[in-house]
């Protein structure tokens, strides 16, 4: 898919949610699929609440993974987002 | 032998009771009677067992999990337990109000089966006109904030309508639409003469559900199930026996999957006598088919076994009566010839020539 717009703000769909904080593993659930989240996937999950745009998102893990390359920062945000889109686990709002 | 992973999803089939009689139900000839159905405790200690051993997911099937009254207090049991709860349904019986009322109790998901793409063709399959219901609930559920999948079973009597069943599945906006071809147990079976595709139909299929699966992309996740007769390779049944989910019948039995009591000399454990866990872990049933040690070749040393696990066991006995060899489908299994002639014969069935079909057994409720 082209890059979605930066001031979008992306939301998990119905049906999509996170595990309870409680247990072992973070998972984002969904229709017979569970993934796995850690590190960066969690950080961008837990923003994709329809109120954080792209752009924010990119900028606060710019800023907390201030060691790795900004760029591939965005790629890699755009890219898992990109996924997520494609399995209908969010919505860009 | 690596260690045993813990089961990721319960499927909880709460009941053989429903008001369809579909022709390709994988529910087993001799249904469980409603007497020795479970009652709501024993359920919802079973979901918090099953949380506890770290399964993330419940699907409450059946028969038709509708069908249970306690139901809102199942879901309510699956959400404190912290479990994702799914409904595998028919859509009725259901109103709006119920709706609600299982949505606030907890329920995230409702999957939603068509028989057909229009009254006439669900009323040939399922023996009861419930179409215009399910047009209904799919309307509901999409009013509500809940996860949303329709789910097609598709076999040589309707895969001329696969073009409609998308556009109705456009129609009505599920987040995901799963096409599965019919499995072969219990009723499915009993049919599977008139249910097989021809090999002309399963290819076109193929075609058609790849082209809307690229077309939707982004919009609908299309979901595809083999119609494993006509595969190279077997199905990786279940992910495996005994590595991803659990099954509880009506009656408490903890199984690998729904037909595994076909399966002789098995003895299951029921949830009632034992633990989850310990039955998950340590129950000779749950024990015998995992790893690769119950193996014999090719499966021993074929490097396909890390992907499909064998197949089949159930197959391999309904097919072939042969419990420990590859399931019969796989074209390296020396019982594939029987899947061959099986398929030769549906070839034969499918020509115009041929005299009126069999009649169907429609699926019967337990008396």
């Amino acid at each position: 898919m082209s890059s979605p717009d930066p001031e979008s703000k992306p939301r998990l769909t119905p049906g999509c949610r996170l595990n309870d904080k409680s247990q072992p593993s973070r998972m984002l659930l969904m229709p017979e699929r569970a993934l796995r989240l850690n590190g960066p996937s969690l950080e961008i999950v837990e923003r994709c609440d329809g109120q954080h745009s792209v752009r924010e998102i990119i900028a606060d893990l710019q800023k907390k993974y201030s060691k790795a390359d900004p760029q591939k920062v965005e790629s890699d945000i755009l890219d898992y987002l990109a996924r997520l889109h494609e399995q209908r686990a969010l919505d860009f709002g | 032998m690596t260690e045993t992973p813990n089961p990721l999803a319960l499927v909880a089939e709460l009941t053989h009771r429903c008001p369809l009689h579909c022709v390709y139900c994988s529910n087993p000839l001799n249904l469980a009677k409603r007497e020795s159905e479970l009652d709501t405790t024993a359920w919802a200690r079973l979901l918090r067992e099953a949380a506890a051993l770290g399964a993330l997911q419940v699907d409450f099937t059946g028969g038709e999990p509708l069908a249970r009254p306690d139901l809102l207090d199942l879901v309510g049991a699956a959400r404190e337990a912290g479990l994702y709860a799914s409904l595998i349904t028919s859509g009725l019986p259901l109103d709006e109000k119920r709706l609600d009322d299982l949505v606030a109790a907890g329920l995230d998901h409702l999957q939603l089966s068509f028989q057909g793409a229009t009254t006439q063709s669900g009323q040939a399959f399922s023996g009861t006109t419930t179409h215009a219901q399910k047009l209904s609930v799919a309307r509901w559920v999409r009013q509500r904030r809940i996860g949303f999948t329709l789910n097609f079973v598709i076999h040589r009597e309707n895969l001329n309508e696969l073009p409609e069943m998308i556009r109705l599945a456009e129609d009505l906006q599920p987040q995901r639409v799963e096409f599965a071809h019919v499995q072969y147990y219990g009723w499915a079976l009993q049919n599977r003469a008139r249910l097989l595709p021809t090999r002309d139909q399963l290819e076109e299929s193929l075609r058609t559900i790849d082209e809307a699966k690229e077309r939707l992309r982004g919009r609908i996740r299309v979901e595809y199930v083999v119609a494993d007769y006509y595969g190279r390779f077997p199905k990786a049944c279940m992910g495996g026996w005994g590595r991803k989910v659990l099954l509880i019948k009506p009656n408490g039995d903890v199984l690998p999957c729904h037909a595994a009591d076909v399966l002789p000399g098995m003895k299951f454990e029921n949830a009632a006598e034992s633990s989850l866990r310990k039955i998950w872990y340590e129950s000779d049933a749950f024990q015998k088919y995992r790893g690769d040690e119950w193996m014999r070749e090719p499966c021993r040393t074929c490097d396909h076994r890390a992907q499909d696990f064998g197949g089949c066991r159930c197959q391999a006995f309904l097919l072939a009566n042969d419990l420990t060899d590859a399931d019969p489908v796989c074209s390296l299994s020396r019982h594939r010839p029987l899947v061959d002639e099986i398929l030769a014969a549906v070839t034969a069935a499918s020509q115009p020539s041929r005299s009126a079909p069999a009649d169907w057994l429609y699926r019967q409720n337990p008396k």
